[in-house]
């Protein structure tokens, strides 16, 4: 099916099931440590021997010689695989990591080898005995120290123009009455998801299967494919239940690849899963940047030039933290500027987390907007709705499909009780703590993308939906299960959905925020072939018929589904896929985000109280998992506006504080009630669902309302991130 | 030329604690070194058939159900459940007692059974999360989390509900700000705290041991 006209009443209007805040499909299993994860398909696979990754000691340089004798003596040691032995690899087609070092290191704690033997206590003693002499090489491992030669990044899917401009900025910023011209920076990130990277690898003949835990299957299956060199179609991969992802398991990573390589040379199935600790310098994370902010406006709050830098590093060849995104299009003004940069650095390879390039650039523009309101002498929530625009402010004339940014701000300042706020900073204390209010504006694109679907109606009457979709927790398997049932006309009970196998139809996968919208449209896809089977079996024209209560009704005359799949099971696939409308139309998520904290008047102990977020994201399927979803991303936004940074030991070059003591993240006592209000809002031009991704526009825009309550709180500005106490008293 | 060895944190190895079996043995200083294994390296038998010889005997009760186990000194309580139990409703977060997610019962403690070894557990309770409850027969606290929306990805969940089980017979839950206090050993990262505190709280006001 194809989308290519905005959608008018179809049956998910009927909001029977679709748009109920019902509870999550899979809790029971989650729930009672029944829902199988990578590393646990101890049934599938009775006799599996272990590996476990050595990573490199150096950063850069290259890998002299390896002494295997102790490794190869020890207890159980089936097989050390290591760049001499493995064959030849590449690297997979999103990201640029090679997973085996040799000889050349190209980061820190890349694999250098996999032991695999008998038992996982083996093999990682096995690993400790392996003598691994380096010859190093100087490496780059500072962002500010490579500003200078870094380079306009290379376009591509995922990398916008290195430089966008509209109208004459220059002009327009030197001749503004009000400005301001600020520097900012975010940390290197990691995404710290509960499960570690994990795989079962198994080898039948020449054929592969990966229980493992990755976002988008279809990546997965091209990427291993194309690494290995072996056959699309000699790949199997099951990602039935993932222990959240966030980006951090996009596609393939090393333990896939090793996993593979190690039991192509044990001859055995091998289970191997990430050690937390290498997790942060192997893998991925989200990159460090340099952001330079300069706005122009009117004295009466009309910006009239804006302008946004970011310098971000990367592997050679790696993707740039498109920190400008946001800025292109959520503020008017009529002369406008933004650059990105990247420099090479020797870490970790930086690459999506979250709401990638959004995140990190409105943590910067939205403390900017602070700063500049308060220059202004205007309100924060005032100035961002005068600033507000209707249409692309690149391209006059090109509409947002929906966008009620000034609802979400004047919504969450009504229920915030933001007339509270004193815009003196430091001006309310209660005891000993300081109290502070902050706000900031949430925006983040809706794209979506094509996605296929196979739905079954058996002789039973129960429909069971089937597609390589995964659930990193978003609540997939619930919003497919109420999608299937809407359009059929059954209770949600009757629906059994089975996602994250590549031998299911090809779905949108998870990430960008596009997997809501796009997987449940092309569910919506393969049920209209459905019902077409199903009114063409019973004899009811399709197009005036309807779905209900287990039944295909026309007027006086009424059959049950079940009768369709008397004579046999009844199958239907489709994929949706899509026209021009996003490029016809603006397609983004906005909202608002209102944050109380105290700060103690002695210790500066910064506490978060209070958090509100506003939100509209088209059609919510499930209220409740879409709660759930921006709880969760305000709750990383603290993280990131308080705690979260892998510091760069610039010396050797690799992230200090690697595991879950030393990248501190927000627990329990951290993370206050939350509210989370979302807008009425439908988006007909998405698709037939009418709705958009909602999980990546939570954490956009927190970071900032938490630093500016900070700010609000204290009156010290901080805009290098985390706002930590050592940094609010080195100025007290 | 560097000789570095590995920063990437494997274990001290089973070779050179088989090394220090042998100079125990030779200083006749092994009177806690079981004699099985220090009679099969006196005798220089095989280093794979030594480690037979090394495998010690477990007594432990899990989930009700007597066990009686032959395990390494060590292997983790966590990985016994796991690899060898097929219990692998308790997950592995870190390994390290960082993240909560291994939380099991030990004797109606709660612990982090990544650091637990499993011989420690030698005559003890354990109860892990398949203990609890079924998916036919759902104990209150999974109810409430699921009613609560208490998880997304779910692989923190069976260390939240046996950490919050926990924390409610320990009389940690009388206030929303306690309970966050003594479930914060317990990461999320899904970030479902303020739904895991109203579930607990619910629970909780119902009353009793649970």
């Amino acid at each position: 099916m194809k989308f290519d006209k905005p959608a008018g009443q179809n049956p998910i209007d009927q909001l029977k099931v679709v748009g109920k805040p019902t509870d999550r499909i899979e809790g029971p299993l989650k729930t009672t440590g029944t829902a199988k994860y990578a590393y646990e398909y101890n049934e599938e696979v009775t006799n599996p021997a272990y590996g476990y990754i050595l990573g490199a000691a150096i950063a850069r340089g290259t890998i002299t010689r390896i002494d295997q004798a102790a490794a190869k003596a020890a207890p159980g040691v089936l097989a050390i695989v290591t760049a001499a032995n493995a064959g030849p690899l590449q690297a997979g087609k999103f990201y640029v990591s090679r997973f085996l070092a040799g000889p050349q290191v190209d980061h820190y704690h890349q694999a250098v080898a996999i032991v695999v033997a008998e038992t996982f206590e083996q093999a990682r003693s096995a690993a400790a005995l392996l003598k691994v002499e380096y010859k190093k090489q100087a490496g780059n491992y500072d962002l500010e120290a490579s500003k200078e030669g870094a380079q306009p990044p290379n376009p591509g899917p995922y990398t916008p123009p290195g430089e966008s401009r509209t109208g004459d900025f220059d002009g327009a910023f030197k001749t503004a009455e009000v400005k301001i011209d600020r520097s900012y920076s975010t940390p290197d990130q990691a995404h710290a998801m509960m499960e570690p990277h994990a795989t079962i690898a198994k080898w039948e003949g020449d054929k592969l299967t990966c229980w493992c835990t990755i976002q988008q299957i279809n990546w997965g299956v091209r990427d291993l494919a194309f690494i290995l060199g072996i056959p699309k179609e000699n790949v199997r991969l099951i990602s039935a239940y993932i222990g959240g992802g966030f980006g951090g398991k996009g596609t393939v990573l090393s333990d896939l690849v090793a996993a593979s390589l190690a039991a192509r040379a044990a001859g055995r199935p091998v289970k191997l899963t990430l050690q937390r600790p290498l997790m942060f310098n192997n893998t991925i994370h989200r990159p460090k940047t340099i952001q330079r902010i300069r706005i122009g406006a009117n004295p009466d709050g009309t910006i009239t030039a804006i302008g946004h830098e970011s310098w971000s590093g990367n592997l050679p060849g790696g993707m740039t933290e498109s920190a400008t995104a946001s800025t292109r299009i959520l503020y008017a003004g009529a002369n406008r500027l933004t650059r990105l940069r990247l420099a090479v650095l020797h870490l970790a390879e930086g690459s999506a987390m979250r709401a990638p390039g959004e995140a990190s650039g409105m943590m910067a523009l939205e403390i900017a907007m602070d700063e500049m309101a308060e220059k202004l002498q205007m309100d924060p929530v005032e100035f961002r709705i005068k600033n507000d625009t209707q249409e692309d402010p690149e391209k006059p004339g090109r509409k947002f499909s929906t966008r009620k940014l000034v609802e979400c701000l004047r919504e969450g300042a009504k229920k915030s009780g933001w007339e509270r706020r004193n815009a003196k900073p430091g001006a309310i204390k209660e005891g000993d703590w300081l109290i502070g209010m902050g706000v900031a504006a949430a925006m983040r694109g809706a794209p979506i993308t094509k996605s296929a679907a196979r739905v079954r109606l058996d002789s039973n009457g129960r429909i069971t939906v089937e597609t390589d979709m995964t659930d990193i927790g978003t609540g997939t398997y619930t919003i497919i299960a109420q999608t299937a049932a809407e359009m059929m006309g059954v209770g949600i009970d009757q629906v059994q959905v089975k996602l994250g196998d590549s031998s299911f139809p090809e779905s949108s996968g998870s990430g960008g925020q596009w997997g809501a919208a796009s997987s449940t449209s092309g569910v919506y896809a393969a049920c209209i072939k459905l019902r077409e089977a199903v009114a063409g079996k019973l004899g009811f024209d399709v197009e005036k018929a309807r779905f209900s209560d287990g039944r295909i009704i026309l007027g006086d005359k009424s059959a049950a589904l079940i009768e369709a799949a008397k004579g046999g099971e009844l199958v239907a696939e489709d994929t949706m896929t899509y026209g021009e409308l996003s490029k016809e139309y603006a397609q983004d998520t906005f909202g608002a985000h209102f944050v109380e904290v105290g700060v103690n008047a002695f210790t500066y102990e910064i506490r978060v109280r209070r958090m509100l977020a506003v939100c509209h994201a088209g059609r919510i399927l499930n209220p409740k998992a879409a709660r759930s979803q921006i709880i969760g991303a305000m709750t990383m936004g603290v993280g990131a506006a308080l705690m979260e940074e892998m510091v760069v030991d610039k010396k050797v070059g690799f992230f200090v504080n690697h595991d879950l003591a030393g990248y501190e993240v927000p627990v329990h006592a951290d993370i206050p009630h939350q509210e989370v209000i979302l807008l009425e809002d439908l988006d007909p031009t998405m698709s037939p669902m009418k709705a958009k991704g909602i999980g990546e526009l939570g954490i956009v825009g927190v970071a900032a309302a938490v630093a500016n309550a900070v700010y609000n709180a204290t009156g010290i500005r901080i805009r290098d991130y985390p706002v930590t106490l050592d940094k609010l008293l080195r100025v007290v | 030329m560097e000789n570095e060895n590995n920063a990437g944190e494997p274990e001290s190895t089973g070779a050179s604690r088989r090394a220090f079996l042998k100079q125990s043995s030779a200083l006749a200083a092994f009177a806690l070194t079981p004699p099985a294994a220090v009679h099969a390296v006196e005798r220089g038998l095989d280093e794979k058939v030594a480690v037979a010889f090394e495998q010690q005997p477990l007594r432990v009760e899990i989930n009700g159900v007597a066990q009686q186990l032959s395990v390494e000194p060590r292997v983790t309580l966590l990985d016994l459940l796991r690899e060898q139990l097929n219990l692998t409703g308790t997950k592995k977060g870190c390994d390290h007692g960082q993240c909560g997610a291994c939380t099991v019962h030990v004797d109606g403690q709660r612990v982090n059974s990544c650091l637990t070894l499993a011989l420690t557990t030698e005559g003890s309770k354990v109860t892990t999360i398949e203990g609890l409850g079924s998916v036919d027969k759902l104990h209150p606290m999974q109810e409430a989390f699921i009613k609560h929306d208490g998880f997304q990805c779910g692989y923190c969940t069976p260390g939240q509900i046996m950490s919050a089980v926990a924390c409610i017979n320990e009389g940690h839950a009388n206030s929303p700000d306690e309970v966050r206090e003594y479930m914060s050993g317990n990461i999320c990262r899904c970030g479902a705290y303020a739904n895991i505190v109203e579930a607990i709280m619910e629970v909780k006001s119902k009353g009793g041991r649970i």
